[in-house]
């Protein structure tokens, strides 16, 4: 019997229901019987030493629920991966809003008074503030040298290539940082039992980095732990690794007080006190024939990590690897450092690295561009990647993308050449001036190198007493649509209905270690195994002879049905591994650092109007390849909000730092586009397929996130002929960039001819 | 976090999704709070607490406001709509399925304030212009899905004749 597809529809999002009647369970809307309210007293100073805590007299602190460092049962630290974070800063602070005292109390309405009703003295030390002030190691804040990290990935003879380079172009190109800005603040509640230990239930991507963090924190074993993942409000990177601090804070006041603890954050505290994306910055030295091909170049990629060094090596590898993009370099020297700041720690966002170095690189292009006399469209051309050709790392490009013929599709979707030819006129007259703007770019799916073998993931399906199929993993949906897609995959798999699915609420009690919901691992690495496992329950069937070799969805229920009542408990599990031919070299840094890349074209369409100096996306077109499109309408979604966020990313969204603090740390003054904003957003696909993934699938969270920014950004310089090197873009950058530029014509950047 | 300006609570009577209640609140206890604490309505979400994401958007007497910046005591005797208010269980109404058709709803923290700011939208205007939908979900906060996803499901609903 042929059953429909079900991969490749758009089936009812899994949990859609309750989200369209309001009915879903985020954590604060969780009320445990006999709960307190949590508060956390934070650092008003980035660096000093913490003298005296002072308690305002007027407030009776026997009502209070007050935990310190001495109260931490086990190591002081949140567990990841260098264990130096403090839970709660013990003598010594090293960022603002750093966590020094906790408190809880039954009236939520208390807590702020109280929070205020804290003084500290400190003696404060010279903090540091930028990544130039961290190199020059004028303080050493961190280690020996203010650097968490550095990488060294090498390729052919860079030396030799200046010699025989036509142009050598420089460029310096910078990002901010940006604020996750997920709608729903963090948030935990904690009980703690002193028999059956710890559960957690909270907004969070990470199950196991919780579990983790809480064992090490309280001293507990595995089975002692216990984490939940209640619906969570949008993440996007937000939410790896900083909910195991506040975890680790509703624990501790939970086995204080004896009570349950939740800790809502307000979004104040969420923008000021959780992480950001990192700030970066990209110098490229590039060797160009006077043909427009890339002969080599060296790029120095630096990275602000804030106070401790959490996932800043990781986001620096993800960076540096992407730095090269889609294009042949036949030798190239990339140097990657993450420094030391005194500011709260950055941490995931969404590209985790690459937008940062894309949007350098896109920028660095067309700028190449200039030099050598070409349009943007022929740089890139020029230089696309081709089957057989090796990345920056090595790594052979063995799939048939054909990259010009992406280039081109982008450019009849965006009616790229009459529109360039169009603005060339009208932008001669008139405030509002166009332009169009290009960024090709690459994302790798899945954890870096050996990063997949490592964790080594498991994921389980069992049959549940109904006859229903239920899919056991740790990865967590959190608007990306991880529900719907992998009981898709398993119903494909199995010939049963979608609706015959369902998945387990993450728990650590319940479901397997299958690695975090990070990396736009999802649907390829983990959805590969569900395939698997599933297959194992269909095996079983089979084997037992309980299910023949054709068979209709009623029929499958009733043989998991029987099989349970024989048997009881029927579960399969699968482990990933390595497929063969994915190397990787950690120390070299060379080799297969992705089991697959999703590749896109991306062009803008902007205005600049020269009245009020605000940049306008009027159209935007976004085209990739993600091997196959398991669900047409979340992939959409995907790829739009990642958009919208590169649109922020590149125009809307500033962090104001002062002594390491953020200073907009609302909705009112730090701005993320609404729906007046933003143009629609048109959206195509390539779907070559990909062997490593469930039915062909890529993962596809993060690839929208590089191309915007480059590709705006580019439009603008279209529009007006300034060059912008560093976002955000916003409207007072080009008011002063265009008052400057008045003055006599400045040569953009430092590029010269090397005859 | 709720700033209750008075210290007494006093008593005040709401009609919540067609139901007249009665709660023992602040006077000054944000309406959101009420909702979520008092009648367990914890649909309405808390997005920033200063009234720019819209995700605790109710109707108080037919105006979309958002619950967040409302004093309870300015609501005594109002109609309000939350969304528990539309369809709950049994079949969806227009606009809820449209969010679901057309991928309207992502991670859901915003999805009921965003229907509510629809159907405010759809009683006043029911076939209004991709701009006028654009406009009027302005006050509302989508974090996820880029917006595109809530217009096309806002202009599907309105096509199926949304009845509001």
């Amino acid at each position: 019997m042929k059953n429909a597809p079900i991969v490749g529809t758009s089936v009812p999002r899994m949990e859609g229901r309750d989200k369209v009647t309001g009915h879903t369970c985020y954590v604060d809307d969780l009320v445990l019987p006999g709960m307190l309210y949590g508060a956390t007293v934070r650092s008003r100073i980035a660096r000093g030493k913490i003298k005296k805590f002072t308690f305002d007299t007027g407030i009776d602190w026997n009502e209070f629920a007050i935990v310190g460092p001495r109260d931490i049962p086990g190591k002081n630290c949140i567990a990841l991966m260098e264990d130096d974070q403090p839970c709660l800063a013990d003598g010594m602070v090293n960022h603002p809003e750093e966590a020094l005292l906790l408190l809880a109390h039954a009236d939520r309405h208390l807590l702020p008074k109280a929070v205020e009703g804290v003084s500290v003295e400190y003696d404060a030390l010279p903090a540091i503030f930028t990544m130039e002030e961290s190199e020059a190691q004028s303080h050493i804040i961190w280690g020996r040298d203010n650097t968490f990290k550095s990488y060294r990935i090498e390729k052919g003879d860079v030396d030799a290539v200046w010699q025989g380079a036509d142009h050598i172009v420089e460029g310096e190109y910078t990002t901010g940082a940006q604020e996750q800005l997920y709608i729903e603040n963090n948030g935990m509640i904690a009980a703690f039992d002193p028999r059956q230990g710890l559960t957690v239930w909270g907004s969070l991507q990470c199950p196991y980095y919780v579990h983790k963090a809480l064992m090490k924190l309280f001293g507990l074993s595995a089975d002692r732990v216990r984490v939940v993942q209640m619906e969570t409000g949008g993440a996007f990177g937000g939410k790896e690794e900083y909910p195991s601090m506040i975890a680790a804070h509703a624990a501790l006041l939970a086995m204080k007080a004896g009570k349950p603890v939740k800790i809502i954050y307000d979004r104040m505290e969420d923008m000021a006190a959780t992480t950001k994306r990192h700030p970066s910055r990209t110098r490229h030295r590039t060797g160009v024939s006077k043909d427009g091909k890339i002969l080599g170049g060296e790029i120095d990629f630096t990275i602000d990590g804030g106070a401790y060094k959490t996932l800043s090596p990781v986001v620096l590898s993800r960076g540096a690897i992407h730095a090269g993009g889609p294009y042949y370099w036949p030798s190239v020297l990339i140097r990657a450092k993450a420094v030391a700041t005194n500011a709260p720690p950055h941490g995931a966002f969404r590209g985790f690295g690459a937008p940062q170095s894309l949007f350098a690189l896109e920028r660095h292009m067309d700028r190449i561009a200039q030099v050598v006399g070409l349009s943007p469209v022929e740089i890139r051309r020029r230089n696309l990647l081709k089957p057989g050709q090796t990345t920056t790392t090595g790594q052979t490009v063995t799939e048939q993308i054909d990259l010009g013929k992406l280039l081109n599709r982008a450019l009849e979707l965006s009616d790229y050449q009459s529109k360039k030819e169009q603005f060339a006129i009208e932008n001669q007259q008139g405030a509002r001036k166009k332009g169009m703007g290009i960024a090709a770019f690459l994302h790798g799916a899945g954890f870096t190198g050996s990063g997949e073998r490592f964790l080594g993931s498991v994921v389980g399906v069992e049959a549940s007493a109904d006859g229903r199929l239920r899919i056991l993993v740790s990865s967590t949906e959190f608007g990306q649509g991880t529900n719907t897609v992998l009981c898709q995959i398993a119903a494909q798999a199995l010939g049963i209905r979608y609706e015959d699915m369902s998945i387990a609420q993450p728990d650590t009690d319940q479901v397997p270690n299958s690695g975090p919901t990070v990396a736009s691992r999802t649907v390829m690495v983990v959805g590969k195994l569900v395939q698997s496992a599933a297959l194992g329950i269909k095996e079983t069937l089979a084997a037992s002879g309980m299910l023949g070799d054709s068979y209709s969805p009623d029929e499958f229920r009733s043989a998991c049905l029987a099989y349970v009542r024989k048997h009881g408990k029927f579960r399969c599990l699968a482990q990933f591994e390595q497929p063969e031919g994915i190397v990787w070299d950690e120390e070299t840094y060379r080799g297969s650092a992705y089991a697959a890349f999703a590749w896109a074209v991306y062009i803008a369409e902007v205005t600049v109007d020269l009245t009020t100096y605000q940049v306008t996306v009027d159209d935007f077109v976004a085209l990739q390849e993600i091997g196959k499109v398991l669900h047409p309408v979340l992939a959409k979604g995907q790829i739009i909000g990642g958009v919208a966020q590169g649109i922020g990313f590149a125009l809307y969204e500033k962090v104001i730092w002062e002594q390491g603090r953020m200073q907009n740390g609302q909705m009112t003054n730090y701005i993320m586009p609404t729906s007046a904003d933003l143009p629609t957003i048109r959206v195509y696909f390539e779907e070559l397929g990909n062997i490593h993934g469930a039915y062909g699938a890529k993962g596809i969270g993060e690839l929208p996130m590089d191309g915007p920014a480059p590709a705006i950004v580019n439009a603008v310089e279209d529009a007006l002929h300034v060059p912008f090197h560093a976002i955000p873009l916003l409207p007072e950058d080009i008011f002063a960039a265009l008052s400057e530029s008045a003055a006599p014509e400045r040569v953009a950047g430092s590029a010269r001819g090397n005859e | 976090m709720t700033k209750s300006g008075a210290r007494a609570k006093c008593e005040i009577s709401i009609t919540v999704n067609r139901k007249l209640e009665t709660v023992h609140v602040y006077a000054m206890e944000r309406l959101l709070d009420v909702l979520r604490h008092e009648l367990g309505l914890t649909g309405t979400k808390e997005g920033c607490g200063e009234g720019e994401c819209g995700s605790c958007s109710v109707l108080i007497d037919g105006v979309l406001v958002n619950s967040c910046l409302i004093p309870v005591l300015q609501t005594k005797g109002a109609k309000i709509v939350t969304i528990e208010g539309l369809a709950s269980s049994g079949p969806l109404e227009a606009l809820q399925q449209s969010f679901l058709d057309c991928g309207g709803a992502q991670c859901g923290i915003c999805t009921p304030g965003m229907i509510l700011a629809a159907h405010h939208l759809l009683s006043k205007n029911p076939q209004p212009t991709l701009e006028e939908i654009r406009e009027g979900l302005s006050g509302n906060l989508c974090r996820c899905t880029g917006y595109t996803q809530i217009l096309e499901a806002v202009a599907e609903a309105a096509r199926r004749g949304a009845t509001t």
